[in-house]
């Protein structure tokens, strides 16, 4: 018994899953940046899983450009997040709905 | 026999953690969780031989994002607990058929690349200049020959990022409060709840 590219794939879509319902049931600002850095990384280790088994590097090239992804989005995120608390005194997603008609 | 005994003692563990990051109601408990869920997740990188990318993983992910994390939480309410509110069950509906469309692709993407062959393939490094350095050499010679362009603009997205978090959050930074007697610090909080006063209006 040994490892295959599947087993990897169904860990890093079941990752993924868990970031999506995250998304989904939080509305708190703050939780959704974690939530998408949960989904961020699931796609990581398919990325790595798929360099692997085909003996491709690029998987591994995709990785670690998302992860420069991530990190400027977490700066510019957290800096707009920080605006929307000193203005609003609140991270709640509902306090967004300024524009609804 | 190790890799496989690995492979689901941190599949386990991520998997944990991240449920605990998604369902918890303190935020404390959500950022330690997430970061070890981080942790964990380099074990996989190392498991299948890319280390330099395992140790940015941790270097950046519980290095530099969760400490950014952790100084942000210092502006909000962390302790308060977070309540969370049904969402628009149409909504929700949706999306769950566009997830179970992606399951159904993740699925199938081993069939369809099974015939694919390696442009980089590993090892390159060894066949071009005869030393064996392992996966960190490898990955420079792909990053600084095809991917050179991607490098520079990721190198000045991050530039970009980080310009506009400080002129985001850093505010007001010119005035050191530490600096300023009881008097003017006082000035300066009247002054400030004025003009948020001004923005609710």
């Amino acid at each position: 018994m040994s490892i295959t590219l599947n087993d990897y794939l169904i860990l890093s879509t079941i990752l993924f899953m868990i970031g999506t319902y995250g998304v989904f049931r939080r509305t708190n600002l703050l939780m959704l940046f974690f939530s998408t850095e949960i989904m961020l990384n699931a796609v990581n280790i398919g990325m790595a899983a798929i360099s692997k088994f085909h003996g491709d590097l690029t998987g591994q090239m995709f990785a670690f450009f998302i992860i420069a992804v991530a990190a400027s989005e977490v700066a510019v995120g957290l800096g707009l997040l920080v605006l929307w608390y000193k203005k609003h005194n609140s991270i709640d997603l509902d306090t967004l709905k300024s524009m609804k008609g | 026999m190790f890799e496989v005994v690995a492979f689901y003692l941190f599949a386990f563990l991520t998997i944990a953690m991240f449920t605990i990051t998604v369902t918890t109601k303190n935020a404390l408990y959500a950022l330690s969780a997430l970061a070890a869920g981080m942790i964990f997740i380099s074990a996989f990188f190392f498991l299948l031989g890319a280390e330099f990318l395992g140790a940015v993983q941790i270097v950046v992910y519980t290095g530099a994002v969760m400490a950014l994390y952790s100084f942000g939480m210092m502006f909000f309410d962390s302790i308060k607990e977070i309540k969370e509110s049904p969402s628009n069950p149409r909504l929700t509906f949706v999306l769950t058929g566009m997830i179970a469309l992606l399951v159904v692709i993740i699925f199938i993407a081993p069939i369809i690349g099974a015939n694919v062959t390696a442009q980089y393939p590993v090892g390159m490094a060894a066949d071009l200049y005869g030393t064996i350095d392992g996966n960190t050499q490898d990955v420079g010679v792909v990053l600084f020959t095809k991917y050179l362009v991607p490098f520079e603009v990721a190198a000045v997205m991050l530039l970009v990022a980080m310009i506009g978090g400080i002129i985001l959050a850093g505010k007001k930074m010119d005035v050191s409060i530490t600096e300023l007697s009881e008097k003017e610090i006082d000035a300066l909080n009247i002054e400030t709840k004025e003009a948020h006063k001004k923005d609710l209006k």
